[in-house]
């Protein structure tokens, strides 16, 4: 059964057997705007939290898009390569960024549920 | 919302009731996007008709005997071959040939003009025109109007909907249509359209006029921005600053060739000098490889790792469907086709130089 977390940087995390799948939520793509490229990592990649996971790029800015967690990248959403916008149109579906192994998994417990994040974004 | 000191639209309501996201620009609040999003306002503006308002920037009128002599000083134009009606793009130069803001100027009668300025510049260049003014018998009036922009290929359709005709008046051209009312056929886009500064009581009636037409979106400062920057149009305070002469900035093209030669405005002396050298950097069109937009602010090298230039506007185009910008480079490779390389967050991205504007300009000339 996967478990869905939230940060305060509006990533959710969904985490099942050890790997966190990470995207952007709905808030945030809507307050990026249009997107016209991801800038994906490297599988393999090993990343601590708070270091910069991906770029998203609207038509006017670039924006990084931070680990919320340490882990190393399992897979990134090639997808996303061809259609960024997947990211405005489903940001908690198909348009999720990577995924990622966690290092320690009881960093989850500093993170959101749903209703705690809807809190936080009032 | 901005902070408290920023300078608040007359039409703030309006925008804020469409849903627009407002951000800092130039000392406003200004609305950035509404809810359509960046790529449809842009979209919608070259397919039909885009309402922006532009009430940040800064309308003046100059006035008297000698208002033609004043505009000989202050700018590289000859305002009195200018014909009524007749506008032309000119700039403020500082004595070293610089760029202190672009400007359209528009004669409205024997002695009367209109000069259009930018938002940022608004306050130096009313004390720069009062300081010239001094020496001439000429009167600068700054105008409290709303200011808006309709442009795109419906834009003489809805304008005559809402009961504006346009009639005659071809691009590059302005009048006052109405008490207190300048209207040009020009813009920032690329597209026919044109710019309306009117009282605020007449701009209410206007704008609720024209949104009641499907063709008329809303369009905010993003895409106002992705608009400009595929027609190729210069955003001063980057593209175009104090530093940058019209030399290198490849806008001699707004300068007659008898004022060139022996016009006696400011910053002429040091202007000749800068042509007479030819520029070391030239402002060019620059077309990324892939996707990745390359953004202002990024360097640029040549095939051998040699810093190149840099970027002065950068981002993603909507129409071109590709990143799009524009910069310097050294004037040696400022020739379409030649291939630089910028560096984004430490990797190289082939950018091609390239012609501008990126999607044609589709002006009404006659």
């Amino acid at each position: 059964m996967a478990t869905t977390y939230f940060t305060s940087d509006h990533e959710w995390l969904r985490v099942e057997g050890g790997i966190a799948t990470v995207g952007i939520t709905d808030y945030a793509q809507e307050q990026l705007g249009d997107l016209v490229f991801v800038e994906l990592p490297e599988k393999g990649k090993k990343l601590a939290k708070g270091d910069t996971a991906v770029v998203v790029e609207s038509v006017k800015a670039a924006s990084d898009v931070y680990a919320p967690v340490d882990g190393e990248i399992t897979e990134a959403n090639g997808t996303l390569s061809s259609d960024p916008s997947l990211v405005n149109s489903a940001a908690t579906g198909a348009g999720w960024l990577w995924k990622m192994k966690l290092a320690d998994e009881s960093q989850l417990a500093g993170l959101m549920d749903e209703a705690a994040y809807k809190a936080h974004i009032g | 919302m901005t902070g408290d000191d920023s300078k608040h639209l007359p039409l703030e309501d309006i925008h804020a009731a469409a849903g627009a996201r407002f951000g800092a620009f130039a000392g406003w609040s200004m609305p950035l996007t509404y809810p359509a999003g960046v790529m449809k306002e842009h979209l919608h503006t070259r397919e039909h008709a885009g309402l922006f308002d532009i009430s940040h920037m800064k309308l003046f009128e100059i006035s008297g005997p000698q208002a033609v002599a004043l505009l000989n000083r202050a700018c590289p134009l000859d305002a009195g071959a200018l014909e009524v009606s007749q506008s032309k793009l000119t700039f403020f130069l500082n004595e070293a040939g610089g760029i202190l803001d672009d400007l359209i100027v528009t004669r409205l009668g024997e002695e009367r003009f209109m000069v259009v300025a930018n938002a940022g510049n608004a306050v130096t260049d009313e004390k720069h025109l009062r300081e010239l003014a001094a020496d001439f018998d000429a009167k600068v009036e700054p105008l409290d109007r709303v200011f808006l922009a309709i442009q795109g290929p419906e834009a003489w359709a809805v304008l005559s909907r809402a009961g504006i005709e346009t009639g005659s008046l071809l691009f590059m051209h302005g009048v006052e249509p109405r008490r207190n009312w300048f209207m040009s056929r020009s813009g920032y886009t690329g597209e026919d359209g044109f710019e309306i500064g009117l009282p605020e009581a007449d701009a209410r009636d206007l704008v609720t006029k024209l949104l009641e037409d499907e063709r008329v979106l809303l369009i905010g400062l993003a895409a106002r921005d992705s608009l400009r920057l595929e027609a190729g149009l210069c955003l001063h305070g980057q593209d175009i600053t104090p530093e940058i002469d019209p030399a290198a900035a490849a806008l001699m093209w707004a300068i007659p060739k008898d004022i060139r030669a022996a016009g006696a405005f400011i910053g002429a002396d040091a202007l000749r000098a800068a042509v007479e050298r030819g520029p070391a950097q030239k402002r060019v069109g620059l077309k990324p490889e892939g996707r990745q937009p390359v953004r202002a602010g990024a360097a640029l090298f040549d095939d051998d790792g040699n810093p190149a230039g840099h970027v002065t506007s950068g981002g993603f185009g909507p129409s071109a469907g590709h990143p799009v910008a524009m910069g310097y480079v050294a004037a040696s490779l400022a020739k379409q086709g030649i291939r630089v390389f910028a560096d984004v967050r430490g990797t190289k991205i082939p950018v091609d130089i390239s012609s501008l504007p990126f999607t044609p300009h589709r002006y009404r000339k006659g």
